[in-house]
Order: structure tokens, then sequence, then C-alpha cells
């Protein structure tokens, strides 16, 4: 039988705000354990959580970037539990009035446009973390994370294979961090994805029965458990098993998920309007207030580079992953009006280095002033592509220019018509043997003679300008 | 109608021990309060939006400041066990 894959995701990202969502406490991360705390964030009796006005403004700006309608009042609610990463005991989220609904961002799949949906973005806040002692029976609490900031964004089930559930996720990231809501950091948690997934047989309408998973924190690791897990279900139902719904969780060692909770085990978590905070209007006016503040998108921007710089789309995609690096990429451009060259400087070497030392494009130590000059030099002829290569690299590891590099290691290009001449004279008589092969029509011998003429010059000769001379002075 | 199952349910979840005698008692107490709500039940409320808050304030905002928090040892301070800068509590894992 042949079978579809359903996926949709949810998705936890941490907000850059200065404070929590709920009180006056930093959200810095690595703070002394339960430093960053006051009654509030605690769960003391008789305290008054006040709303953080930036986190609705961060909201609104993921929401206006995902297409989502942003609804005119909402409210938060009380998701009740008793774990001791809450303190008081439920959570404060936001239940039947969301923030936004019926968005949508668009993947690209194999060269088409694939639009999935997104079905709520809601504020709520984050809960504290436990560090579960190996040898006795007691946890560790620290409540510094209790209270930041987070929005949640749940996606339709219209992702049909890992592979899209992955680029999706891409995507998300890619746009809170151009926001600037989020630093999308995945292995510090500021950034997390649950996925819920069943399969049907092909052409089967309704959904089959889905199994959540938890713990991926990768955007490789999404990916695996979810291939796991259309797996593990194929094996089941192909095998007159049935899939039952539960809560799995992903073992990156092992490479499986594993049953967590069933359904019946499932928490009922009795979400109630929480009293203590009141409704959030959003009006017109500060919709419009928050969409000014919006940056160029990424998919946007992919498509302006695509269109004023003529690039492929594969180079647009690559620049613009990172909004520095895109910035980067177009400062090139402006001062060496080589786009395509810039493109592949930029993607091939100074990427290279970078991701050699997991080094940001924001602290490279080539400046994109320098890396134009470097092209200038190409374009213009003073050194060869060959040459550039060295230069780059040497640019890179000291910081200098390529002038004063060029300078210090004697490095320009032999553009003399004459000196050249005479070099490949010398040459041509030292080797008389290959010469009279050569015109007997050995035509390969001419690869033999470009590399005796740019031994001689130690690559300093311009490699178009051998050519055409030693094609001349060959021939006799 | 609430059962008693319903209500050794609900103690279930607030984690509240009670016996026998009280989940009898709390059945047909609540009962009594649900029959007591069930007279709203006579107004006709068609195109009313549900109130979720007694007062009409919206909006109350404060702004991303950060103010200096109480500092580990007062936030321990209360704690029924502690050790380090830690809370301490029995192993519980999810």
């Amino acid at each position: 039988m042949e079978f579809e894959t359903v996926i949709g995701l949810e998705v936890h990202a941490q907000l850059l705000t200065e404070t929590k969502i709920f009180c006056n406490c930093s959200t810095k991360f690595g703070g002394a354990p339960n430093s960053h705390a006051c009654p509030v964030c605690l769960g003391m009796p008789g305290v008054l959580p006040v709303l953080n006005k930036k986190v609705v403004e961060f909201a609104m700006k993921m929401a206006l970037a995902t297409n989502c309608l942003i609804n005119k009042s909402c409210s938060y609610a009380r998701k009740n539990y008793f774990y001791p990463d809450l303190p008081k005991g439920y959570q404060i989220s936001q239940y039947a009035y969301p923030l936004a609904e019926h968005g949508h961002v668009f993947l690209d799949v194999d060269g088409v446009q694939k639009k999935i949906g997104i079905t709520r973005i809601h504020m709520e806040e984050d809960a504290g973390k436990l560090i579960h002692d190996e040898h006795n029976p007691f946890s560790y609490v620290d409540l510094n994370r209790t209270g930041v900031p987070l929005i949640e964004i749940v996606s339709e089930p219209d992702m049909r294979s890992p592979e899209e559930a992955a680029d999706y996720l891409k995507r998300l990231h890619e746009i809170l961090v151009y926001l600037e809501i989020c630093d999308g950091n995945m292995e510090e948690g500021s950034f997390r994805c649950d996925a819920n997934v069943s399969i049907r047989p092909r052409g089967q309408k309704e959904f089959g029965t889905r199994a959540e998973l938890k713990n991926m924190n990768s955007f490789r690791n999404v990916q695996r458990a979810l291939e796991y897990e259309v797996k593990r279900q194929q094996y089941l139902v192909e095998n007159g098993g049935k899939v039952v719904q539960e809560t799995r969780l992903w073992d990156d060692a092992q490479s499986v998920t594993n049953s967590m909770r069933s359904k019946e085990e499932a928490h009922d978590y009795r979400y109630f309007p929480d009293p203590d905070l009141v409704p959030v209007i959003v009006d017109d006016t500060w919709v419009e207030k928050i969409a000014k503040e919006l940056p160029e998108l990424p998919l946007a921007k992919r498509e302006r580079f695509v269109k004023d710089y003529q690039i492929p789309a594969y180079d647009a995609g690559v620049l613009t992953v990172d909004k520095a690096l895109a910035g980067y990429f177009e400062d090139v451009v402006k001062l060496c009006s080589s786009p395509k060259a810039a493109s592949n400087w930029v993607m091939g070497d100074v990427l290279k280095f970078l991701n050699e030392e997991k080094r940001d494009i924001r602290n490279c130590p080539i400046s994109a002033t320098a890396l134009a000059e470097m092209i200038c030099l190409i374009e213009d002829g003073t050194i060869s592509g060959k040459m550039a290569k060295d230069i780059v690299e040497e640019m890179y590891k000291t910081g200098k220019d390529p002038k004063a590099i060029i300078a210090e290691k004697g490095m320009v290009q032999i553009t003399d018509e004459g000196a050249l001449s005479i070099a490949i004279q010398k040459i041509m008589d030292a080797n008389p043997n290959q010469l009279k092969d050569y015109r007997g029509g050995k035509d390969k011998l001419f690869g033999f003679f470009v590399g005796q003429v740019m031994k001689a010059t130690q690559g300093k000769a311009n490699p178009q300008l051998v050519n055409d001379l030693l094609k001349k002075m060959l021939a006799g | 109608m609430i059962s008693k199952q319903e209500v050794e349910y609900v103690a279930h979840l607030a984690r509240l021990e009670i016996d026998d005698a009280q989940k009898d008692k709390f059945t047909s107490q609540l009962n009594d309060i649900l029959l007591y709500i069930d007279k709203l039940n006579e107004l006709d409320t068609k195109g009313v939006e549900p109130m979720s808050h007694a007062i009409a304030v919206t909006n109350a905002f404060r702004d991303d400041k950060v103010v200096e928090s109480i500092g580990t040892e007062s936030s321990l301070a209360n704690a029924p066990d502690a050790r380090g800068e830690f809370f301490r509590v029995p192993k519980v894992i999810e």
C-alpha cells in the first residue's frame, strides 16, 4: 500500500525582550540559578501579573510576517497542571482567543511554491528548568526561565514529508531571526519544535491517528525523528497493527522515538480565562505602526536579489539565509558592480572560511570593502583569479586589505606583453623538441608551454595574455 | 449532573485528598450550585459575547524595563526544601 505522510508543527519561540512577559525580571540566559525571579514569576499568592507591551508587539510582527489576521481582541487563559517547572500550578497562555490566526508561509518544493497554513499564533510564558539527580530521588529547580515570553506558532497539517517539515521550520526560523524577535538558538532552547505526524493510504481523505513528537533540538533531528516515525507507523499498519494517539520522545542517541504518554494519560488542562489579565485590544493604528517597522523579509529579499542582481535563485537562497550575510553581499556589490563575482566569492571562499571556524559573518576579518576591492583588482587585470584565491585566504588570516598583501608578496600580475614575449621565447629556445612536436601537430603540448610560462613567472602572468601570445609565437 | 466519579477526578486533578463522606457531600453541593447556575439559562443570551472580566479595562501594559530581581537567597527563602541555589523537589520525570 502506498502511504501519504501528514505533518503539522508547533513551534515555540522565545522572544528577545529585556524582561519577562508578566514581570520586570531579566530574561538573560545564564544567570545564577533563581537569581532572575520575583514574587510574580515565583507564583507567590496575591501578586498581579502585568503584560509586557513589547511581547504583544513582537508577536504582532511575527503574525504580520506570516500573513496572519490579527484579532481585534485577544485574552489570556490559565492552563492548569502540576509540575515543579511552574510554581503557580498553571501556565498563562492563550486559548480560545489567540492573538492571530489564518496565516501562511511559502515553501519551495521542487521549484514550485507551496503554501503552508498557519492556524494560530499565541503568546504565553515559558516554564522553569529542572535538573534531575541521577542517583537520588530529587530534582533541582531553576525558575530563571519561568515567565520568559514565548510565542507558539501552530501550523495546519499541510506538510507531506519530513523534508517539507524541516524546510517549513527553517523558513519560520529565518523570519523570526530577520525580525530580530528571537535569537533562534535551538540548542539553548530558544526555538523549539513539536511535531504531529500521521500516515494515511494515498487518496484517503480522513487523517490517520497521529503521534506527537517531542525533544528534537535541531533541524536535522526534527527531520530524522519524523522519518523514523513515518517508517514506524507504516510498519505497524502494514503488519496489522494500529497507530495509537500518544506523545513520543525522540531519542537522539538511539535514533528512535519512544512512547511517553498515551491519550488516556493525556493532561486535562481545564483552561479558563485568567481573571488577573485584562483583554488586549489591537486597533488598526497599532497594526499599521508595527507593519511599518517590519524589515524586508527573506522571501522578498530573495526575489529582489534574483531580479536586481541577476544572480541564480540558488545564490540568492544561500545569501539571504542570514540577514547580515545578505547585507554583507550587498555592501560588496555596491563597491564592485559585479554581483555574480561577489556572490561566488562570498558563497565560496568567505563562507568556507567562516564555516570552518564556526564564525559569524558579523565577525568576518575580511571587510566588505576589502573583498570588493579585491574583486575590482581581478576585473581590471591586476591580479588573476588564481592569485586572488591565495590573496583572499591571506586577507582572512591577517585582516589586511588586498593591495597591502599584493605589495608584500609582489603578486602583481604580469600584463606586460614585451616581458612575457621574452619569457616565452626563452622557453621555446630551451625546449626545441617539444616545439618541433607541437608544430608537427601535437596540440596537447600547448598545455605544457602554458605550464612552463606560469612556472617561469611564478604564476603571475595574466593567463589570457599568455594564451594569446603563446598561440601566436608557437605557430611561428 | 455531576457524578461521584467526576468529583473524584476533579479532586485528583487538584491533588486533593478527600474521604468518602466528603465525596458524597461535595457531589450534592456541586450539583446544587449547578442547578442554581442553570437559572441563567432561562435568559436569552443569543448575541451576547461571553464575558471573561468583570471590569471594563483593556490593554493594561508594562514597559520592557528590567527591575532588579529579589535575588536567589530571597527567592528560596520560603521554599520547603532547597539545596545550594536550587529549589529541591521530589523527582518527577515528565
